[in-house]
């Protein structure tokens, strides 16, 4: 059958240049290998060449694959199925590159050209390191475009390609007609809960840190290959400092995303998803502590090579537990199995690096060189190491939690599990909490570890130096801390007392891991910038730990019936003999202040937005002064609720940003538009534009009709066919109220948009249009109108310090990597300024 | 394994220095160990093998049970919702949640639900919906919603 309307031609162009691709890279592997095992220079040479030139092709072909694609999604060409299910009209454009990386396809298309450009960095700057390098940039290259390969071999298929066509792909009768593409109205479109500005900016982050890890990984691999053990290190600290604080601000973006626009209140809850990009970033953390080590003592070589060999192989274990569905039941993020295709490959790709990496590493743990000589525990060294163990320890304690789901599905394991446990293992009834006492802890070692290292020289130190200079820091931690203990207490009693103790130890430490470095910053290293990127990323660090502690802990459910007092009392429960969960929602009835802590809180309003089915509520927050009643504090939120095409509501919270506290609230349940109706019915005025007409409780005046309008809660344009009528009510008590009833044509269906008056329980109706062009008021009133909505309000106390501390260790890293990467000065100024006020705007401004 | 390889290497054999911070980590993993221990990690069941361990703290695998009344009145207090589940086992409870109604319950097509059984329902901490729309990756779903684009013409 001949089809109409296809456009093949991209589609059949992008699979072949994914093909090219594939084949590119896999020469470009081989030839590099070859290359590194070459003696004669002249022959070396004419290998590398051979594999620069198919690299290069790989790269054209990578970005020209992207490229077809964005091209296909938009002009919404829906006989791809990668653009029906990603793309649709009403799309906005900004989410056009959102939508591509929305799928499995396309984000391994982004991770691809990630590698691509750091690839092309390498061939220019890697100088004799180039040929071992470039190996494993390759082969990982070889690796994603399986992913898309989309080909069959002898009958088994290999990736999925993102050009097959929907007419292939699915069954439905509509594709028996040669016209099937005119049916097609739109496209699935970007998932509602991910738009949002920062859909657009957190995966390329994070892709790019993912990618920069791989770099450390090929050097060090570089550094075993030419038995060059020890000099490896030099080369690949700028890259991996680089991915520490790329992958570092990639994963709090998500925190941010998460706390800005989804409802469970927060910003990092030990899902699955965090914790497997978390997991490499700490590995990479201690394997960058015991570079440095290497650099300055010689010692913690091997520790170096297992850490980053490990960063990256987990960066393919999170893909793998992530994207291969074996999570299951456990993960917010919905994801699915993407199907064998992807799943062998992903795997493939997994076993390969890890077990290639480990081997490669134990059967030359021989020749890797050590220091025979003993350690000093008053040397810097010493205490980097511990704090390194420490990371790593804590990086292998957070997989194995997450990694539950994953035991029960390994077969023998499986029974053993049922036999001992007496079910399939999952998640004890506080999961988070799980993390948290052992994190806490980490915490509290990583401090102290963090606030007195720096103390120390390399080698060793003087006892006496090292105690006259640490003994201030100390002693104002220690009043900082006592400080809070009394005029700003951690309110975390949910888990007893041991584990409030282990809060302030933890905040102790943090507050002594700031103010240690920071006065290591003035009084050692007198401000110099140039050698203060560890100091500066530490007190980073601790700021960010120090805040998600604040904020955390005294973390304040305010629509609460325990704050509140209101609702049920909270009782025991007669089986565990535990108090219940306060109730925590709260109904707002519309018009009516209903007291929420110290807050006054009315719901006055709603509003529709740009996307169609997107509703805001608008909500007044009052806070009264005790004694003579006036408003001291005034603020209006609109959180709002999205019903979405397949009527699907997804929820979005809206915060009232300070210095020191958010307000933070969502709307936990909200009526669907036709739930509300009573059943009286509307009695018909006809009226002209001017006219007055009256009810039970006063009169109404219509004072003009307008079409397509701007106005009030509505947010009309040239394209809808809309008409409202503008009318004016005069109560008996004479006061004014404007309605605004519209009538709204769309899709041949006809919308009444009621305006309601909740005060004087009126509703009004734009009913039509008489022949003679008088209009058609409906006028219903009713004893019966109730609106409201249900809310969660939360207060964060002090989170800014979380966004400022990642900001700050963001930019302390990139001062250490412009330090250990020898650039211009010019260059570097750029990169450091131009990069942390970015960040620094993302974090703090972007959203407020 | 991972740690004996590590501590070779930085430290010297035969000097106290290694024995002592073998000795330290040894008590840290000890202390990560018991704490981990310490929690009671849950199970998932089946509404039936979940009414035999009353007050446990379970994970229940299930769907809403469109026959059976499902309520929840936010006017009068938006903290109590309850309906009815069945698993695919053909266990049956009543369900208890103090919470807000979670969006498109009625839509979803599972429920993962944690909390304890009582005597007479299953009182509910968490629910986690999985809800056919999410599921882009599904050729059902997307077939259905093809099927659609073409009704609404």
């Amino acid at each position: 059958m001949e089809f109409i309307g296809e456009h093949l031609l991209p589609g059949q162009l992008g699979h072949l240049f994914i093909i090219t691709a594939f084949v590119a890279s896999l020469i470009s592997t081989i030839s590099y290998f070859i290359a590194s095992n070459k003696k004669d220079f002249s022959l070396q040479q004419s290998w590398i060449k051979l594999a620069r030139v198919s690299f290069f092709i790989q790269v054209v072909s990578v970005l020209t694959v992207f490229g077809i694609i964005f091209y296909l999604c938009s002009n919404h060409f829906y006989e791809y199925l990668y653009v029906y299910k990603h793309a649709s009209r009403e799309l906005e454009s900004k989410y056009l590159l959102a939508c591509i990386w929305e799928g499995q396809e396309g984000s391994f298309l982004l991770w691809a050209i990630w590698h691509s450009i750091l690839g092309s960095i390498l061939i220019f700057k890697s100088k004799d390191w180039e040929a071992s390098v470039m190996t494993i940039v390759s082969l990982a290259q070889v690796f994603l475009f399986l992913m898309v390969l989309g080909i069959y071999v002898s009958g088994v298929k290999i990736g999925n390609s993102p050009f097959v066509l929907t007419r292939n792909e699915l069954q439905a009768p509509i594709f028996n007609q040669p016209n099937y593409l005119s049916f097609i109205q739109d496209g699935m479109g970007l998932n509602v809960l991910l738009r949002n500005y920062w859909m657009v900016i957190h995966p390329p982050f994070l892709f790019l840190g993912f990618a920069s890890l791989l770099v450390p990984f090929a050097f060090a691999y570089a550094g075993i290959k030419n038995k060059l053990y020890g000099e490896w290190v030099k080369p690949a600290l700028p890259w991996a400092l680089f991915g520490a604080a790329i992958l570092g601000a990639g994963i709090m973006m998500g925190g941010k995303w998460a706390y800005e626009s989804l409802s469970f209140g927060g910003y990092w809850a030990w899902d699955p998803v965090e914790n497997a990009s978390l997991v490499p970033w700490l590995m990479l953390i201690a394997g960058l502590h015991t570079m440095v080590i290497y650099l300055h003592t010689g010692r913690s070589l091997k520790a170096s090579y297992l850490f980053i060999f490990l960063a990256f192989s987990f960066v393919l274990y999170s893909t793998f537990l992530t994207r291969t569905g074996v999570l299951g039941d456990t993960s917010v993020h919905a994801f699915t199995e993407a199907g064998k295709a992807i799943n062998v490959m992903i795997f493939l790709f997994f076993f390969l690096f890890t077990a290639g990496s480990l081997v490669l590493l134990f059967s030359n743990s021989r020749n890797i060189p050590t220091v025979h000589s003993e350690e000093d525990s008053n040397s810097r060294e010493f205490w980097m190491f511990i704090g390194s163990i420490v990371i790593f320890l804590s990086s292998i304690f957070i997989i194995a939690i997450t990694s539950i789901p994953t035991y029960n599905q390994i077969p023998g394991i499986k029974d053993l599990i049922i036999k001992f446990h007496g079910g399939p293992l999952a998640m004890p009834e506080d999961p988070e909490f799980v993390y948290n006492k052992i994190m806490i802890l980490v915490a509290f070692i990583l401090g102290i570890i963090t606030a007195i290292a720096q103390y120390f020289k390399y080698k060793k130190t003087p006892p006496k130096y090292f105690l006259k200079k640490i003994a201030v820091p100390t002693f104002i931690a220690a009043i900082i801390t006592a400080l809070i203990a009394f005029v700003y207490p951690f309110t975390y009693f949910k888990q007893g007392i041991g584990f409030r103790i282990a809060i302030y130890m933890g905040f102790f430490a943090m507050v002594y891991a700031v103010v240690a470095n920071a006065a290591y910053l003035v009084s050692v290293q007198k401000g110099k910038l140039k050698t203060a990127g560890g100091s500066v990323s530490h007190i980073g660090f601790a700021l960010m730990i120090a805040g998600m502690i604040i904020s955390s802990s005294n973390k304040q459910v305010i629509s609460s019936s325990l704050v509140n007092g209101i609702t049920f009392a909270p009782s025991k429960d007669p089986m565990t003999k535990q108090m219940d969960d306060p109730q925590e929602n709260l109904t707002l009835i519309r018009d009516v202040p209903t007291r929420m802590n110290q807050y006054e809180v009315t719901y006055f309003g709603d509003s529709s937005g740009h996307e169609k089915g997107r509703k805001f509520y608008s909500l007044l927050f009052n806070k009264k002064n005790k004694k003579d009643g006036s408003i001291s504090e005034s603020f209006v939120i609109k959180p709002d609720v999205y019903v979405m095409k397949d009527n699907n509501m997804s929820s979005n919270p809206d915060t009232k940003t300070y210095l020191t506290k958010d307000v933070f609230t969502y709307i936990s349940y909200a009526l669907k538009d036709n739930q509300n109706e009573d059943t009286t019915s509307f009695k018909e005025i006809v009226m002209n534009v001017k006219d007055t007409a009256f009810y039970s409780n006063g009169f109404f005046v219509l004072n003009d009709v307008l079409k397509n309008p701007k106005i009030g809660k509505y947010n009309f344009g040239p394209q809808d066919a809309a008409l409202v009528a503008d009318i004016t009510v005069h109560s008996k008590d004479s006061i004014k109220y404007a309605a605004l009833p519209a009538l709204e044509v769309d899709d041949d269906h006809l919308h009444y948009l009621d305006d309601t008056l909740y005060a004087q329980n009126l509703y009004l109706r734009f009913n039509g249009v008489t022949s003679d062009h008088k209009i058609r008021v409906g006028l219903k009133e009713s004893d019966r109108l109730i609106d409201f909505v249900t809310v969660k309000t939360f207060v964060f106390p002090y989170i800014n310090l979380v966004w400022l501390g990642i900001v700050i260790m963001f930019g302390g890293i990139l001062i250490s990597m412009i330090n250990r990467s020898k650039m211009r000065k010019g260059v570097a100024l750029t990169i450091l300024i131009g990069l942390t006020a970015c960040i620094f705007f993302l974090f703090l401004f972007a959203n407020n | 394994m991972v740690l004996s390889y590590l501590c070779c290497e930085n430290f010297n054999r035969h000097t106290m220095k290694k024995s002592s911070i073998v000795v330290l980590i040894g008590i840290a993993a000890l202390i990560v160990g018991l704490l981990a221990y310490s929690v009671d990690f849950s199970t998932y069941d089946t509404i039936d093998s979940a009414k035999n361990k009353e007050g446990k703290f379970v994970h229940l695998i299930a769907k809403l049970d469109h026959t059976m009344p499902l309520e929840y009145d936010p006017v009068k207090n938006p903290n109590y919702l309850s309906f009815y589940a069945v698993d695919s086992l053909g266990g049956k409870t009543k369900v208890v949640f103090r919470n807000s109604k979670p969006t498109d319950l009625e839509k979803s097509e599972r429920l993962v639900m944690k909390g304890t059984m009582t005597k007479d329902h299953f009182e509910c901490k968490d629910i986690l919906l999985k809800c056919p729309s999410k599921y882009k990756d599904d050729k059902q779903n997307l077939e259905k919603s093809m099927e659609d684009s073409q009704y609404t013409n």
